[in-house]
C-alpha cells in the first residue's frame, strides 16, 4: 500500500484545509500549505496557536477533523504507519534516555526503525561522524551539554535516513554557538535534499528559512518566502515606507515620534526606532523636529521590513479582524 | 500479526538497560518485600495467648484457687495483678492495663460444696473482637469442662466425643498462614509499581511522545516494557519462596513448578494493572498514589488477613475481581494443602481473564488518552 514515489516534483508535505477540533474549540482552522522537497520550512506562531497540533496531524498522531494531508506522497488518513517510517521527529525536549549512553540511545532508535545490525552500525558511524559525537560515545546522555544533547537527538531522528525531518523548537534553551552550528548542519543536510519542517520562536532563525508560515490562533496568516512576505500589501501598505531612526535617546524619541502625524507606528530596536511612515513624509523635517526637542539623531534611513515587522503587522490585522467579527 | 508487536525487541533492549542502570531501585524493590516478610513472619502471631488479666478472688479457698490455676494453665490468661475490690477490678480494665477481669464471689466454694450453681464473673474488654472472642471461648470451655467433671464423676466418657483435627497447619503456625498470602501482595506491589513508573517516567521525559512518531506499535511498546518486569517479578517470587521454605520453615506440600506456572497469569494481571495506572497518571508522584489504590482491597477483600466470608454480601462480588483473591487461593492451595492443577485450574483461568481484560482496557486507554492527547 505504501507507494512512496520519488517524484521530485511532488511536494514533501501538502496540507489542504486542515481542521482539528477539540470539543467546541477549533485548534486548527482551515490550514493549507505546501512544503517542497529540500526546503527548510519555518513554522512560526505564538504558544498555543496550533503548531504542535499541526505536527501531530501530519505525523499521524492526531486524526484530522476535516481536510486532507499528504506527507512524502502518503495520505495521513490512510497510511500514518508508512509516514512514520519515512520521517524523523525531534521534539523540543530532545527525547533522549538520560540513563543510556550516546551509543545506546542511537542503537535503541536504530532498532526501533528496524535497521539490521550491519546498516545500524554503518548509520551510527555516519551520524557520529556528521555530528561530531565521537568523543562522547560512552557518556550517559544526561551528562551532555544542551548543544550535544540536541545533536544526539537529531542523530537519533536521522538514523533511518528520512527524507523529511520535523524539528519542534530545536534550539530552545541552547547556547548561541550550538544554535549556529545546528543551523549550519541543517543547511548542509538540506543541500543533500532533506526537507526540514522547523518550528521556532527566534526571528533570526525564521529569516534563515527558505519558506515560512505563520499560524495565529489556528489560522494560517502568512505563507511564503521571507522576501515575498516583506512585500505583502498588508505589511507594506501602499503609500508607506519604513524608516530607521538611530538615536542615543530612544525612549524619548519614541514618545515624541508617536505624536507626529504621518508616523503610523513606531517601535524600539536597540539603539534605534523602526517606524512606518507615509510616503510623502519628509525625513529632513523629522530630523529637525527631533533636534529642536533636544533629541540627538545619528541617522535616519529607509529600511526593509524584518520578518518580525511582517508578523506584527499581520497579527494586528488578524486581531482587528477577530474583534470586528466578534463585536 | 508480527506488525502488531513492532518495536518489541528495541523496547525490551532499552528497558533491560534501564533496569541494569538503576540497580538501586531494583535492589530496593527486591529487598522491601523480604523485609516485610521478616516483619510478618517473626513479629506477628495471630494465635492469642497470655491476655493481661486482673483477678479479684473474694473467696480465696481451695476450689477458687484451683479454678484460677486451670485458667492460668490454659495459656490464654496472664494474671498481672490481684485486687481486693470491685472498683480496682473495673479500673484496671478501663485503664487498658488488663483486658479481662475475673471476679470470684465470696460464696463460690460454699455453693460448690452444697452442689449449687456457683457463679464467676468474667469481664471482657470488647474493643478488640479477636481477643474478646478468644477469652469468651476459653472461659466457656473451662466452665463447661469444670461442670461436666463434677456431674460425670463416675462415668468415664462423654456421650458425644467431638474430635476436631486441624489439617494442613496442625500447629496453627502464623507464618504458614501469612507468608503464602504475603507472596501475592508483594508480587502485586513490586510489579505494579515498577511498570507504572517505567511508563510514567517516559511520559514526564517526553520520550513516550517520541516513540509514538516512530513505527513502534502500542502492543510492541507495552509488551517490551512488560516482559523485563515480568522477569523481575518471577525472580522475586523465587526469592520469597526460598526464604519461606528455608528460613520460616513453611513446608511446601504441592508442586513448586505448578506454583511458578500459575504465578505467570497473576504477574500478567498485575503488570497490566500497572499499565492502566500509567495511562491515568501524568507524574511519578501521581503514579505512586494510584499504585497504592489496588493494595488495600487486595489486602482486605482477598482473604489475605480476614476471611472472605466476613465481607458484607454487597461487597462480596468485588472479591472476585481482585487478582490477589485467586492467587492467594493458589499459593495457600499449593503450599499448605498440596493442591494440584485439577483443584486450581479455575483460579488460573480467572487470572488469565482478568489480566487480558485489564490489558485490553489499558491498551485502549493508552491509545486514546496518551497517544492522541
Amino acid at each position: 500500500m505504501a507507494s512512496a514515489t520519488n517524484n521530485p516534483l511532488e511536494p514533501a508535505i501538502s496540507a489542504e484545509h486542515l481542521v482539528r477540533r477539540f470539543g467546541k474549540f477549533t485548534a486548527v482552522n482551515d490550514v493549507s500549505f505546501r512544503v517542497e522537497k529540500g526546503e527548510i520550512f519555518g513554522f512560526l506562531g505564538p504558544n498555543g496557536s496550533g503548531k504542535t497540533t499541526v505536527i501531530k496531524m501530519l505525523t499521524g498522531l492526531l486524526p484530522l477533523s476535516e481536510g486532507s494531508a499528504h506527507v512524502e506522497g502518503l495520505d495521513v488518513r490512510m497510511d500514518s504507519e508508512g509516514i512514520r517510517e519515512r520521517i524523523g521527529y525531534m521534539s523540543q525536549n530532545f527525547s533522549l534516555y538520560f540513563d543510556l549512553t550516546v551509543t545506546e540511545n542511537l542503537t535503541f532508535y536504530g532498532r526501533v526503525y528496524g535497521l539490521d545490525p550491519a546498516r545500524l552500525k554503518r548509520r551510527i558511524d555516519e551520524i557520529v561522524e556528521l555530528n561530531g559525537l565521537g568523543p562522547y560515545l560512552n557518556r550517559l546522555s544526561a551528562q551532555l551539554s544542551g548543544g550535544w544533547k540536541q545533536r544526539l537527538a537529531l542523530g537519533c531522528a536521522m538514523l533511518h535516513e528520512p527524507k523529511l525531518l520535523f524539528l519542534d523548537e530545536p534550539t530552545a534553551g541552547i547556547d548561541p554557538v550550538a544554535r549556529r552550528q545546528l543551523w549550519d548542519l541543517l543547511f548542509e543536510l538540506s543541500g543533500h535534499g532533506i526537507t526540514f519542517f522547523v518550528t521556532t520562536h527566534y526571528m533570526d532563525e525564521a529569516e534563515r528559512c527558505s519558506h515560512v508560515a505563520y499560524i495565529y490562533y489556528g489560522k494560517l496568516i502568512a505563507d511564503g518566502t521571507p522576501n515575498s512576505l516583506r512585500e505583502l500589501p498588508d505589511v507594506q501598505p501602499h503609500g508607506t515606507m519604513r524608516i530607521e531612526i538611530s538615536t542615543p535617546e530612544v525612549t524619548r524619541a519614541l514618545r515624541f515620534a508617536r505624536q507626529i502625524p504621518g508616523i503610523r507606528s513606531a517601535t524600539i530596536f536597540g539603539q534605534s526606532i523602526h517606524a512606518l511612515v507615509e510616503d510623502h513624509f519628509n525625513l529632513d523635517d523629522l530630523r529637525e523636529q527631533l533636534l529642536k526637542n533636544g533629541i540627538a539623531v545619528a541617522e535616519i534611513r529607509p529600511l526593509a521590513p524584518s520578518l518580525e515587522d511582517v508578523f506584527v503587522e499581520l497579527t494586528n490585522k488578524q486581531q482587528a479582524l477577530l474583534e470586528t467579527s466578534s463585536a | 500479526m508480527l506488525n502488531l508487536f513492532r518495536g518489541f525487541g528495541a523496547v525490551f533492549y532499552k528497558e533491560s538497560l534501564h533496569v541494569r542502570r538503576d540497580a538501586g531501585t531494583l535492589f530496593f524493590s527486591l529487598t522491601m518485600p523480604l523485609l516485610q516478610m521478616f516483619l510478618l513472619g517473626f513479629a506477628i502471631d495471630t494465635n492469642i495467648r497470655q491476655i493481661n488479666t486482673v483477678v479479684y478472688n473474694a473467696d480465696g479457698r481451695r476450689e477458687s484457687r484451683e479454678l484460677l490455676d486451670r485458667m492460668k494453665n490454659s495459656d490464654t490468661f496472664h494474671f498481672i495483678r490481684y485486687v481486693e475490690n470491685d472498683h480496682d477490678l473495673n479500673d484496671m480494665i478501663i485503664a487498658g492495663k488488663a483486658r479481662v477481669g475475673i471476679k470470684i464471689p465470696v460464696d463460690f466454694s460454699d455453693r460448690l460444696l452444697h452442689n449449687m450453681s456457683a457463679q464467676v464473673l468474667v469481664l471482657i474488654d470488647g474493643s478488640d473482637s479477636s481477643v474478646a472472642g478468644q477469652a469468651i471461648n476459653v472461659t466457656n470451655a473451662i466452665g463447661l469442662d469444670e461442670s461436666l467433671r463434677r456431674v460425670l464423676q463416675d462415668r468415664a466418657t462423654f456421650a458425644v466425643d467431638m474430635r476436631p483435627k486441624l489439617l494442613f497447619n496442625p500447629d496453627s503456625r502464623s507464618p504458614n498462614f501469612f507468608l503464602p498470602g504475603l507472596t501475592a501482595i508483594m508480587l502485586l506491589n513490586v510489579t505494579t509499581f515498577l511498570t507504572a513508573f517505567s511508563i510514567v517516567r517516559e511520559k514526564e521525559r517526553g520520550t513516550l511522545e517520541q516513540l509514538f512518531v516512530t513505527p513502534v506499535r502500542p502492543f510492541g511498546l507495552l509488551l517490551g516494557k512488560l516482559l523485563p518486569y515480568l522477569g523481575i517479578g518471577f525472580f522475586e517470587l523465587c526469592l520469597i519462596l526460598f526464604f519461606m521454605r528455608f528460613v520460616f520453615l513453611v513446608p511446601i506440600h504441592g508442586s513448586v513448578l505448578l506454583l511458578a506456572l500459575l504465578s505467570l497469569p497473576y504477574l500478567f494481571a498485575a503488570l497490566s494493572l500497572g499499565i492502566l495506572i500509567s495511562s491515568k497518571a501524568a507524574s511519578q508522584a501521581e503514579a505512586m498514589q494510584l499504585a497504592f489504590l489496588p493494595i488495600l482491597p487486595s489486602v482486605f477483600f482477598s482473604g489475605y488477613i480476614f476471611p472472605r466470608e466476613t465481607i458484607p454480601k454487597i461487597l462480596y462480588p468485588l472479591s472476585y475481581l481482585i487478582p490477589a483473591t485467586y492467587f492467594i487461593n493458589i499459593t495457600r492451595g499449593i503450599i499448605l494443602r498440596g493442591a494440584n492443577i485439577t483443584h486450581l485450574w479455575k483460579d488460573g483461568l480467572a487470572l488469565c481473564a482478568i489480566g487480558t481484560m485489564l490489558l485490553v482496557i489499558a491498551a485502549r486507554r493508552f491509545q486514546k488518552k496518551v497517544i492522541v492527547a
